[in-house]
């Protein structure tokens, strides 16, 4: 395994009264998608808004590339080159996808060659590229959440069940974008409950439950071992292709 | 056949355009209406002059008056844009219902007034350009002044309660009075003549339609500020970051843009912006005191709520109706002018609860 780009080391969230994250630990590799597996309400979501600080822990470190940003506030930890897509995609519904894209371009105007590139890997953005946001259908906008968040070179990207609600068509075609984005050498998070999507893309996984992280490995061992999996999620990879 | 070309050739739906255009039909009616109560007030106001009225005649004095009254109404609107733009742009992107917007409004008139009365040599040259730079000069004044401390009154009273609306409402209107009682410190608790400069008195005639000179001023500036805003919000990167903030703080910061200081810059242009009214109302009414702020606040609040919440086009077309309305009834009917604002606000919110045009946030 290569070196560790993300390190959360004993992390505890609470949000209001309710305690969420219970003491998780997890490395997510440089270079390689680390998939983030578990049953609904695991805490897999608020693990990955604990590590933008959108919810702050209330305990424990969260570590990238060497520095300390557990108390960084959220613009600070997107600064540092990490891009979030979160499960509701965060679309600017009344913003074109044009200017939802110029947005995400931070530093400036977009790089003519990487933004051919995001369009060789969702065609469908440069078609609506004046449209409203807001009309596009949910894979299109799960699209512009990825490209938004791609649009420059990012160290990690982070991204939430990218996969929900989406037609196979829009699946296979993410994966297809996934599998190209790899090759880039981009260090990727990824929560997803479609288990094949996961198979299919993952290096590594980590499987939560109830506020922490039960298993580290390879996804292929995982992908592999049929008992483990019942063992870990209640149910095989194999059942859900 | 394209899907554009299929889209133009759509026949036209009535119901349907009130519904994408319901400000633009409200001002269509407005005017009708409003013509239509001039036709009454004319046939009476000449069958009280003891001549016998005649269709013509009656049609002739109602256009004028028509006319004479759209203006009227227009500027006054436009007045009411400029004080209550600042305070939807709050609320749309911070989410900060702030009444005390109005503390603001009574500052900038008092800045204003101690302004205009320093640059008395500019005001009173025979100059219009000199005029309208004296009246520039003291809105950069009020604006700097209001400015500073929206910068202060943020800081210390608004943040602390970001996301609690209710918190919201009990100290925005705590530093109102603060403020307030800081106003009567410095300028006293009588009110305050200000003499609006000599060329901006009067009136243009064409016929039988009395334009004030000052109302077109008003209208000059009303249209200016709401076309920068419309300019700045629509073309420029910083317009960006509030429409996408406007709908999406989260996601905002998610992309790495700190938007508190956002929430800040917006906070205190509309402090100022608040300030800019503030001075123009006081060189309307040519009279301040300390209470003008509250006693505005009043149709700020209400062409807010008719606009829809947030919303910069919604105000500005929603503080056009409450002016046009106004200055109808104040000739036809004034006593139930007063109140007529109210009215129309209810209208509006039982036929479209959300304003005129509501801002759709996530």
């Amino acid at each position: 395994m290569s070196e560790p780009l993300l390190t959360l080391e004993g992390v505890h969230t609470h949000i209001g009264q309710y305690h969420i994250l219970h003491g998780v630990d997890l490395v997510v590799p440089q270079g390689q998608l680390t998939m983030l597996l578990g049953r609904n309400g695991a805490g897999k979501s608020t693990t990955l808004r604990t590590i933008m600080n959108l919810w702050r822990a209330s305990a424990g470190r969260i570590v990238f590339d060497g520095q300390d940003i557990t108390r960084l506030a959220t613009p600070q930890v997107a600064r540092l080159g990490i891009g979030y897509v979160p499960e509701e995609m965060g679309i600017f519904g009344q913003l074109t996808v044009e200017e939802n894209m110029i947005l995400a371009a931070r530093s400036g105007p977009m790089d003519e060659g990487r933004l051919n590139w995001v369009f060789e890997l969702f065609p469908a953005l440069k078609k609506f590229w004046k449209s409203r946001a807001g009309t596009l259908s949910g894979g299109q906008k799960q699209m512009l959440a990825i490209a938004r968040a791609i649009i420059e070179p990012r160290r990690l990207l982070i991204v939430d069940e990218p996969s929900k609600g989406l037609a196979p068509s829009i699946i296979n075609h993410l994966i297809d974008a996934f599998t190209q984005l790899k090759r880039t050498d981009t260090t990727i998070l990824l929560v997803e409950q479609n288990f094949n999507f996961a198979r299919s893309v993952g290096d590594n996984v980590a499987v939560m439950d109830d506020g922490r992280v039960v298993y580290c490995g390879d996804m292929q061992a995982l992908a592999e071992d049929v008992a483990l999996q019942r063992r870990l999620l209640g149910l095989s990879l194999d059942s859900h292709q | 056949m394209t899907t554009e070309a299929l889209e133009r050739t759509k026949t036209f739906k009535p119901a349907e355009w009130i519904d994408a255009q319901p400000h633009y039909f409200l001002l269509l009616l407005m005017g009708a209406l409003g013509f239509l109560a001039m036709i009454f007030y004319s046939w009476a106001h000449l069958a009280e002059l003891g001549a016998e009225p005649t269709v013509l005649g009656a049609l002739g004095k109602a256009a004028s008056s028509w006319l004479t009254m759209t203006v009227a109404g227009l500027a006054m609107g436009l007045l009411i844009f400029i004080m209550a733009s600042g305070m939807t742009l709050v609320f749309g992107l911070m989410h900060v219902l702030n009444l005390g917007h109005g503390a603001f409004i009574t500052l900038g008139a008092f800045v204003g007034a101690s302004a205009l009365a320093a640059l008395s040599g500019l005001t009173q040259a025979d100059s219009l350009l000199v005029n309208l730079l004296a009246i520039a000069l003291v809105m950069v004044a009020a604006m700097l002044v209001a400015g500073a401390g929206g910068l202060v009154f943020e800081r210390l009273i608004v943040r602390p309660v970001y996301h609690d609306p209710l918190k919201q409402i009990l100290v925005t209107v705590g530093g109102s009075i603060v403020i307030l009682q800081l106003i009567i410190v410095f300028w006293g608790p009588n009110e305050i003549p200000v003499s609006r400069p000599g060329s901006l008195l009067g009136s243009f005639t064409f016929g039988d339609v009395v334009i004030e000179k000052y109302r077109l001023l008003a209208v000059v500036v009303g249209l200016a500020i709401y076309a920068g805003m419309q300019a700045l919000i629509n073309r420029t990167r910083i317009g960006l970051l509030i429409r996408a903030g406007v709908e999406n703080t989260e996601m905002v910061e998610n992309l790495g843009y700190r938007i508190r200081l956002l929430f800040v810059a917006v906070f205190v242009a509309g402090s100022a912006l608040a300030a800019v009214g503030g001075v123009m109302w006081a060189l309307y009414d040519q009279m301040i005191h300390s209470h003008l702020g509250d006693l505005r606040m009043v149709q700020v609040i209400i062409v807010i709520i008719i606009g829809g919440l947030g919303s910069i086009t919604g105000c500005f077309y929603g503080s056009l109706l409450v002016g046009l309305l106004f200055n109808y009834l104040s000739l036809v009917t004034p006593m139930v002018a007063e109140f007529a604002s109210i009215g129309l606000m209810f209208a509006v919110l039982m036929w479209r609860p959300q304003g005129l045009i509501p801002v759709i946030r996530v």
